[in-house]
């Protein structure tokens, strides 16, 4: 930008550019005029942002035009950056309309940010409340934000939460506040509010949006109980939050209700007897901490999530079954399950037995969650969940829609030329489908931007500790012992040889300590995921993973390969080339990996299959595969979604361990432990919960996993 | 030529263990029929003391090993020594055992390099035997002897992983955290701190054990809960004792680390 202030005559273009008014017809004589007569470095601080902000929106950079030059007379550069920043923000979290009302509505916005100083942002409590949630009993919640003005509330498997939580002039007074909420939505799952219809029951009342009112007032005190008599600490923290916001004066009616769902094991319907005479009485004062009741949301979830695990339970049924040692030959009945479910008191989730033909069987992990997740639903396990599935069952759980072959779409059109054949494991047969899937390895376009540059600036202190820690590893000195030579005497060898040589023996002559530097000897091979699934945020994040770490194992020298995956039917099974081993990481590679954009499905078993082939040619003792995905194995219009896709990628995977590569995967796809124990094996993969930590914990794995 | 034997000590008073689903009778077994067992587990879950329990009940010496990467077969079999100018043999623990039929129990057997473990191949099988190279001896195991090895799966680097080659000459048990009422016991046993405070402490551990795999790498083991009891009865406040003895001992990582006293401080 120039030092000397610029006329409006020269304004008028730059903004003509940048909001296109060619197309948008915008007027902008005020704004050019009103930004002319702006001081110098005022200026050029608005027009910078107004093309960086046109760049993002037309919209939103036209009404910065219109808004910052009055707002500076007011504000600082800094307050302001923080102000387009967050009308940035929100376009990307809400969308257009909303960012543009930050940016109408300056005041509101300092009037947040007054609330941001003494208030819980979500983004700083949410880190710590998401562990906090997840060490509690029950199903595994998620935390989100959500800008919606009804307060708090889940849909049985996300907790909702507002973007900041200020209901007090203290700091950690609010922070306990947005962890009282985040327990509150959890006594709502763990207790079993959703477990009884309530809103149809609602519905029956005159007016049914008081009646949910008295139903919610009457689930907090409820909850509030249960919660002080699992969580002692929170039920405190409970009183001194209603204490302080004085809301716990409650008229004799409410006193009696509370003391009635206070009695241990009460459970939703208990609330519900006691609506009758709570409609017709005042609400009592809410605690700060009272959550909202959605039952839209929770139905549409919870409806899904049944059907999704009843069947996932009856095939994990027929898996344990399968598992186990065939039965006396003359004996064809199905064999008898049973479950036996015992709980300390009324207040535990009960803990079940798998019994078959009378016999305990263990549960391996993942099971027990399913069920504690399905006896969250009901209070129970309904008997026909105990029915594993059969073969046509597991077909209605694979195949989804099938409306086309996959011969169909692609026949004909596609050349084959120049492709490598790959085949695939059809689990249904038991048996290859040879030279099923066409791949084609394709250099990615290199996107030469300062990716690199930005991605460095965004994580100075991650980039500057993964070098360090990286380094770390790499100096490993090691003392070597019984050395034919070296800088020290082994002592302990010394003595025994002399020892040897006083019984008559050889006297060994590796008598000596070296300093050696571990030959690390690996060769590792990331396979990204660029199905259309990671489009948006969650592609970026893998772009600057797969760049910090690179930056990351240059000071290492570890031998890496990077290569995306993604694939629409079997035809068109496509590795992108991002590194090679052979090749150094330069300009064209970080232009690869700034160029990595999502494609079409998620086809696994060929990407891994190619891999192993590419391992196999490099000279390594330890060869690795690391896959960063974003979801299961899934294809287009395609019997590939579902077990035969997982069955496949097993399969794969198997091969690549014959083969002498470790496998290791990195999702950030919240149901896969669902399907990745038995893709990987229990030690061999992780979850990553929070997208935007994949770039700290996809280095900390790799340390892990080769230290 | 003397040999010098490493002392083979007795487990004279009752180790304090709750066998809880016939993993005992197992071991037993395993042992009257000479069978080398494996045991599995996380890391504090109990295996050890399980050791200490059957050699005590079965009355045999116990030798402990715990293995590192450093570990040499020498370590194990035995070296020439000279004392006073003549040239002794120390016997390794590992021949001792074998010898005059104790249970050798080489602990964490994972840390150990993969090629000084082979040693133990023979007397991991149907020949019982172990060959001393230097001595030109074949030590046949005597009757009472038991090879026993432990190890925790739940590491994740591929480094350290039991070659099949050894872990398939064992008989295998699995170890798990014990459930909460015993654990309670366990933990009311070992340190004298109160019921109710026990109770609280296992069920704290029960919360850490759900954050396993996102964000911690294990739980809270018996151990640690043992170690914090220990604190809280010497008179040290269980906050500071938990953060002390289990928080920081889990996890660096600030945001896990302060999710954990949440989880405490809500327990407690």
């Amino acid at each position: 930008m120039a030092q000397r202030e610029l006329t409006a005559a020269e304004i008028a273009p730059l903004l003509d550019d940048w909001l296109q008014v060619e197309f948008t017809d915008y007027a902008l004589h005020d704004q050019v005029a009103r930004i002319a007569a702006l001081g110098t470095g005022d200026q050029a601080f608005v027009l910078d942002w107004i093309r960086r902000s046109a760049a993002v929106n037309v919209q939103l950079g036209h009404m910065f035009a219109t808004q910052a030059p009055r707002i500076l007379t007011e504000a600082n550069h800094r307050s302001v950056e923080a102000w387009i920043l967050h009308a940035l923000d929100e376009i990307d979290r809400v969308g257009l309309k909303s960012a543009l009302d930050v940016l109408r509505d300056h005041g509101r916005f300092v009037a947040s940010g007054r609330e941001h100083a003494g208030g819980a942002v979500y983004s700083e409590f949410a880190g710590v409340l998401r562990n906090f949630v997840h060490g509690l009993s029950g199903r595994v919640l998620r935390l989100e934000q959500d800008g919606c003005a009804d307060g708090a509330y889940t849909d049985s498997e996300t907790l909702f939460l507002p973007a900041v939580v200020a209901d007090f002039d203290d700091a950690r007074d609010n922070f306990v506040l947005a962890k009282l909420l985040v327990t509150m939505l959890w006594a709502q799952t763990r207790f079993g509010t959703f477990a009884c219809d309530f809103a149809s029951v609602c519905a029956r009342y005159p007016d049914a949006a008081r009646a949910l009112d008295c139903f919610r007032a009457l689930e907090t005190l409820r909850l509030e109980a249960a919660i002080a008599r699992e969580l002692p600490g929170i039920g405190r923290e409970a009183r001194r939050a209603r204490a302080l916001s004085h809301s716990d004066a409650l008229t004799p009616a409410w006193r009696a209700w509370r003391e009635r769902l206070a009695v241990p094991g009460a459970g939703a319907r208990e609330s519900l007897a006691c609506l009758d005479a709570a409609y017709a009485a005042a609400l009592p004062p809410a605690p700060p901490f009272q959550c909202a009741l959605r039952p839209d949301a929770v139905a549409a979830v919870q409806a899904a999530r049944i059907a999704r695990e009843k069947t996932l339970l009856r095939v994990k049924l027929s898996e344990l079954l399968d598992d186990m040692p065939p039965r006396a030959e003359r004996d064809d009945s199905s064999p008898r399950l049973e479950l036996r479910s015992a709980a300390a008191s009324p207040d535990d989730l009960p803990r079940h037995d798998l019994l078959v033909d009378g016999n305990p069987v263990p549960l391996p992990d993942h099971m027990a969650a399913l069920l504690t997740s399905i006896q969250l639903d009901f209070s129970e396990i309904p008997p026909e969940y105990l029915q594993p599935a059969g073969p046509g069952d597991y077909d209605a759980y694979a195949a989804q829609s099938l409306d086309k072959g996959p011969d169909d779409v692609w026949s004909g059109t596609y050349h084959e030329d120049g492709a490598i054949f790959y085949p695939e494991w059809d689990f249904r047969r038991q048996h290859f489908r040879k030279n099923w899937c066409v791949m084609r390895e394709i250099d990615i376009a290199p996107v030469h931007d300062d990716f690199r540059a930005q991605v460095l600036q965004r994580y100075p202190g991650l980039a500057r500790q993964l070098r360090r820690s990286f380094e770390a590893l790499r100096d490993q000195d090691r003392p070597e012992r019984r050395q034919v030579d070296g800088n020290e005497l082994d002592l302990d060898a010394l003595v025994e040889a002399h020892g040897d040589a006083h019984a008559g023996h050889d006297m060994s002559e590796r008598l000596f300590t070296r300093r050696h530097r571990t030959e690390r000897d690996i060769a590792v091979l990331f396979m990204v995921d660029m199905s259309g699934s990671t489009l948006g945020w969650i592609n970026d994040v893998q772009r600057e993973t797969l760049l910090l770490l690179s930056e990351g194992l240059e000071t290492l020298g570890d031998r890496y390969a990077i290569y995306g995956f993604s694939g629409m039917t079997r035809k068109k099974c496509e590795l992108y080339r991002i590194k090679r081993f052979e090749e150094n990481y330069d300009a064209d590679v970080q232009g690869r990996i700034s160029g990595i954009r999502a494609r079409d499905y998620t086809r696994m078993g060929f990407a891994v299959r190619h891999a192993t082939h590419l391992l196999g040619q490099v000279q390594a003792r330890r060869r690795l595969l690391i896959v960063i995905s974003d979801g299961k194995p899934d294809d287009y219009t395609d019997k590939y979604r579902g077990p035969y896709g997982i069955e496949d990628t097993r399969r794969a995977l198997l091969q690549a361990m014959h083969a002498g590569v470790r496998p290791f995967c990195i999702t950030v796809d919240k149901e896969a432990r669902d399907y990745l124990p038995r893709l990987y094996g229990a030690a061999r993969y992780t979850v990553v919960d929070d997208v935007a930590r994949l770039p700290y914990k996809v280095a900390d794995i790799y340390r892990r996993l080769t230290h | 030529m003397d040999i010098i034997s490493p002392q083979l000590p007795h487990i004279t008073a009752e180790p304090f263990y709750r066998p809880v689903r016939g993993e005992h009778a197992l071991f037993e077994a395993a042992f009257g029929r000479q069978l080398p067992v494996l045991l599995k587990g996380p890391t504090g879950c109990g295996k050890t003391r399980f050791v200490e329990y059957m050699a005590w009940k079965l009355n045999r010496p116990l030798v402990t090993v715990a293995c590192h990467e450093d570990l040499t077969a020498s370590d194990l079999i035995g070296r020439y020594l000279i004392v006073g100018g003549q040239t002794v043999w120390m016997e390794g623990p590992l021949s001792a055992a074998a010898r005059h039929g104790a249970i050798c129990y080489l602990d964490e057997v994972v840390e150990a390099r993969k090629d000084t473990m082979v040693v133990i191949h023979p007397l991991a099988d149907s020949r019982r035997v172990l060959p001393i190279e230097k001595r030109g001896e074949l030590v046949h195991a005597a009757d009472g002897f038991m090879l026993v090895v432990s190890y925790n799966p739940g590491y994740q680097s591929v480094l350290k992983e039991l070659k099949q080659s050894t872990r398939q000459r064992f008989v295998a048990l699995d170890f798990d955290y014990p459930a909460p009422e015993l654990e309670a016991d366990i933990v009311v046993h070992e340190t004298g701190i109160d019921r109710d405070t026990a109770t609280k402490l296992v069920k704290f551990a029960g919360m850490t054990r759900n954050l396993k795999g996102s964000g911690l790498d294990e739980g809270a083991s018996t151990r640690l809960l043992v170690h914090a009891g220990t604190l809280i009865a010497a008179g040290i406040a269980p906050e500071e004792a938990c953060r002390a003895a289990i928080s920081q001992a889990m996890t660096d990582d600030a945001e896990m680390l302060s999710a954990v006293q949440e989880l405490f401080s809500s327990v407690f």
